[in-house]
């Protein structure tokens, strides 16, 4: 992947398809402690200690019409290229939560991308889910909650162009007004 | 320092974008609209599956297409990311490869609004999938 927003995409799709109903994802963008970490939790159905033992491996897959997965190995591939790190922790019943993290300023880190039009196109295509997305940097943080969306919006769909539009540059908005690294 | 968007502001906006998908309601049973899935798996988003979808939504709306657009799995074609399958009303799905911003145009003045074949087709012999 060559943004980091896009292993976002990725990786939070697998939440998605573990039957969540709650997923957050925390980034913090440190150029004070030099890190960026992102944190990826959901209530889904988890995990067994011998499926997460193979995860990281490119021939495993929940998927039926393939044989690979690559969404984790190549996010461990690139961060360990970057001094970074990936960790998972699992239950079955309970949920899962992925952390993973690179050294800001390494040499190959890739760039943060579109992370406004990556949010905004998860949460529009999956309105059940309940999404809270935080973003801290030094100087502050932002926090984008789909329950408040939800609220604005009174019982519209999110899936509608102008709205997408909207929420788009307003969390592209937020997110530069607090520091974050494009 | 310039004010930054919020959500109180999409609230006062409400009342404009609700008269705008009456509209499209009023339209919608969803058989008569064009249903285009983008897929959008790991190998999906690695070939910019998620640049074309957003390209194609605006596209659309420029056109004045009433489209659908929803994100699915991977069907299986990795080496022909990004691929959209796309329902024109009474005709049979068809699964386009390789789609650019340019080739998401031709798919929809050419395909959708003429009904003409455009390249990249990928023959049949798959089943839809729902996730």
């Amino acid at each position: 992947m060559k943004e980091l927003s896009l292993h976002v995409y990725d990786l939070m799709e697998n939440s998605t398809a573990a039957e969540s109903s709650l997923i957050k994802l925390t980034i913090t963008d440190s150029i004070v402690n030099n890190k960026f970490h992102f944190k990826i939790e959901d209530n889904g159905k988890g995990m067994t200690p011998e499926f997460m033992a193979r995860v990281t491996d490119p021939y495993t897959t929940t998927r039926t019409t393939r044989k690979v997965g690559l969404g984790l190995p190549l996010i461990k591939m690139n961060t360990e290229n970057c001094n970074g790190g990936m960790s998972l922790e699992s239950e079955v019943g309970k949920g899962t939560t992925l952390q993973f993290w690179f050294q800001h300023n390494h040499w190959d880190r890739p760039p943060m991308g579109d992370l406004a039009g990556t949010i905004v196109m998860l949460v529009s295509q999956h309105e059940d889910i309940h999404f809270v997305i935080k973003y801290v940097t030094d100087q502050d943080e932002f926090v984008f909650d789909t329950d408040e969306v939800k609220e604005a919006l009174g019982g519209m769909s999110m899936n509608d162009l102008s709205i997408i539009r909207y929420l788009k540059e307003m969390i592209a908005e937020n997110l530069k007004a607090i520091g974050a690294n494009e | 320092m310039t004010k930054v968007k919020s959500l109180a502001d999409l609230k006062a906006m409400r009342e404009k974008l609700q008269t705008n998908l009456d509209v499209r309601e009023k339209a919608e049973n969803p058989e008569s609209l064009v249903q285009i899935k983008v897929a959008m798996a790991t190998c999906g988003i690695a070939a910019g599956a998620k640049q074309v979808m957003e390209h194609m939504m605006q596209k659309a709306e420029e056109l004045g297409i009433q489209a659908v657009f929803t994100q699915t799995g991977c069907m299986g074609y990795c080496h022909a990311e990004p691929t959209l399958e796309v329902r024109v009303p009474g005709k049979e799905p068809l699964v386009f490869g390789h789609v650019d911003n340019d080739r998401a145009d031709e798919i929809l003045t050419k395909y959708v609004q003429n009904g003409e074949l455009v390249e990249g087709i990928i023959p049949v012999n798959y089943e839809t999938i729902d996730k």
